[in-house]
């Protein structure tokens, strides 16, 4: 392992993604969310703005910060549960999920301080994070710009028409990051539209890319300290990853991406989530919105 | 001047301007040596094109994209709807060969739901000027407004001179009481044609170019439903266009008019240069004239120029 793992706190890490995961679950009821997908990219999104991005509650507004769009917009439950452990938001916030009252909804949206841009339809922040690329290009700026996607995602031309024009203006300030968890809404993407081999697909089209254990910390802080991957050429970190990571009653589990859970089963999750027994579960199963 | 000598003047004098192309460089040929890297092409690709101009306008840039029109509003409608429209970011949309400009091209390169597609949109401005002399007049006050917005590129040369523009007015040409035409776009140099031919036969005629289509002067279609015949005149499909724009207004007011619309219902024009189309379709000045007249006429239809390019 290389020294620069060295610098983060992987226990501290582990144990702020327990809490991550335990939003997400709790989101998980009243109408429900995509708990499969989110838990996957927990990980990964807590290793980012914790200890990569530029991003605090300070400089949302700076046009020095680094960017991060969720260009895979389900997963968003993750990205709130880690706003609200880094205190970029109140964790009471969290509670209104749903609520017509405020803005806490399926997919992200810039009312939520820290947002850079809404999304829910995939394929389109790859091209809106190449504007914002090509900006800081542009003016010589310094500050670095991630996208995250789904690995379903990829099915979408647009992001293979992105990673074209990526190439094309040699965007090495841009870092894709796959949430490769293997599934997409129904079933394993293998199954469907197979990706693989995913990492030589992203080299051929003139990446740099890295495969990496997106649960591992270590892993996470290896990849991202060896930005730029290369001079002159777009990043791309393949994070291989669980779908429902965390709940063994849903890991890998076709049938649960958006998941709606009763309330007793919410508090049997909590409980699986810290390495109890497996939960039961009765609640309804694939409502695909 | 001519539309890309306004716009390397307007983005040398300020830069937040940069100016796209999904590789339609019929109208940008040159600029790339003015603005250097403020001038971005993406390749074919319109909707990596549109989402690109976003991010460029989250950073506080004012992106002027080009393509052509059908691929523009078409392909790249919901990255034109949700990355510009939902967050009502200032990404200005030049759209070349719109209607019946793109002559020869065949139905592919049709736009002719363009003005109700981009219409539909919130946040998004429509505008469809009459020549060029129209267009270099519309274009600093849209690319400064900050919001989205759709112009219905046009740059035909015609003897007329145009009034200054405002934002959301119509252009009243003339005053009329037995019929007030509307219409934007190219089918302004006909309408002029059409209206010499119905003054001859001794009519009092009105005469508006739309020329701003969302906003839309409202007043001005009110007043022009006060005379005894509406005649809309558009090279776009009959809907959602100049002609549901009419019902709209006139229905909201409580307002009615006997309205003739001259459109493409329910059909894509015959392909060819565009003097031929417009004879095909009967949208020559005298044959639009014939039809509100009801009755053929001894005018002679004068030349009308072809396309200086097309691509």
């Amino acid at each position: 392992m290389s020294t620069q793992t060295t610098a983060i706190d992987k226990q501290q890490l582990q144990a702020t993604a327990l809490k991550v995961r335990e939003h997400i679950i709790r989101m998980a009821t009243d109408g429900g969310c995509f708990v499969g997908a989110s838990l996957s990219a927990a990980d990964l999104i807590l290793y980012l703005y914790s200890e990569w991005l530029n991003v605090n509650n300070g400089n949302l507004d700076d046009p020095n910060r680094d960017y991060l769009f969720l260009s895979k917009g389900h997963d968003v439950p993750a990205l709130y549960g880690t706003f609200a452990e880094l205190g970029l938001m109140e964790s009471e916030r969290l509670k209104n999920h749903l609520s017509i009252d405020d803005h806490i909804y399926w997919h992200p949206n810039t009312k939520i301080p820290g947002i850079e841009f809404h999304s829910g339809s995939l394929g389109h922040l790859p091209s809106v994070a190449i504007g914002v690329a090509l900006d800081i290009k542009i003016r010589g700026g310094k500050n670095r710009v991630v996208c995250i996607l789904g690995d379903g995602e990829l099915n979408e031309g647009t992001c293979w028409e992105a990673m074209l024009v990526a190439n094309a203006y040699k965007l090495d300030n841009l870092i894709f990051v796959v949430d490769r968890n293997q599934f997409q809404a129904n079933m394993p993407t293998e199954d469907l539209i197979p990706l693989e081999p995913l990492h030589d697909k992203f080299a051929a089209f003139g990446a740099a890319v890295k495969r990496i254990d997106g649960h591992d910390f270590d892993a996470l802080h290896e990849a991202f300290s060896a930005y730029p991957f290369q001079p002159g050429k777009v990043n791309v970190v393949i994070a291989d990853t669980i779908r429902g990571r965390g709940l063994p009653s849903i890991e890998r589990h076709a049938d649960r991406w958006f998941c709606n859970f009763t309330a007793p089963e919410i508090e049997s999750l909590l409980r699986e989530l810290h390495g109890e027994h497996q939960t039961q579960l009765t609640s309804e199963t694939l409502v695909v919105r | 001047m001519t539309y890309e000598e306004l716009l390397t003047q307007e983005a040398l004098a300020d830069d937040r301007f940069v100016v796209m192309t999904a590789e339609n460089r019929a109208l940008v040929r040159n600029i790339y040596a003015h603005l250097g890297n403020r001038f971005i092409d993406t390749g074919i690709t319109e909707q990596t094109m549109i989402g690109a101009a976003a991010g460029l306008a989250l950073r506080g840039r004012i992106p002027v994209v080009h393509a052509l029109a059908s691929f523009l509003t078409m392909r790249a409608f919901e990255f034109v709807r949700t990355d510009a429209g939902i967050p009502n970011l200032p990404v200005k949309l030049s759209s070349f060969i719109p209607g019946f400009l793109s002559d020869g091209n065949g139905p592919t390169h049709q736009a002719i739901e363009d003005i109700s597609l981009m219409r539909g949109i919130p946040n998004m401005t429509v505008f469809a000027p009459a020549d060029e002399d129209d267009l270099l007049k519309m274009l600093p006050q849209i690319w400064n407004y900050p919001s989205p917005s759709y112009v219905r590129i046009n740059t035909r040369k015609t003897e007329y001179e145009h009034s200054p523009f405002e934002f959301g007015k119509a252009e009243v040409i003339s005053e009329g009481n037995d019929v007030t035409i509307l219409t934007y776009g190219l089918l302004f140099e006909q309408v002029l044609e059409a209206v010499k031919i119905l003054q001859a036969e001794g009519l009092s005629v009105g005469f508006v170019n739309m020329r701003s289509l969302k906003p839309v002067d409202e007043q001005a279609i009110l007043n022009a439903a006060k005379c005894n015949l509406v005649v809309s005149v558009e090279d776009h499909f009959l809907t959602g266009g100049l002609y549901s724009i009419i019902a709209e207004v006139l229905l909201k007011h409580q307002a009615s008019a006997k309205v003739l619309p001259l459109a493409l219902n329910e059909k894509w024009f015959k392909p060819s240069l565009l003097p031929k189309v417009l004879e095909h379709e009967g949208f020559t000045g005298k044959q639009i004239a014939e039809k509100i007249l009801g009755y053929n006429t001894k005018a002679v239809q004068a030349t009308i120029a072809a396309q200086e390019f097309s691509e």
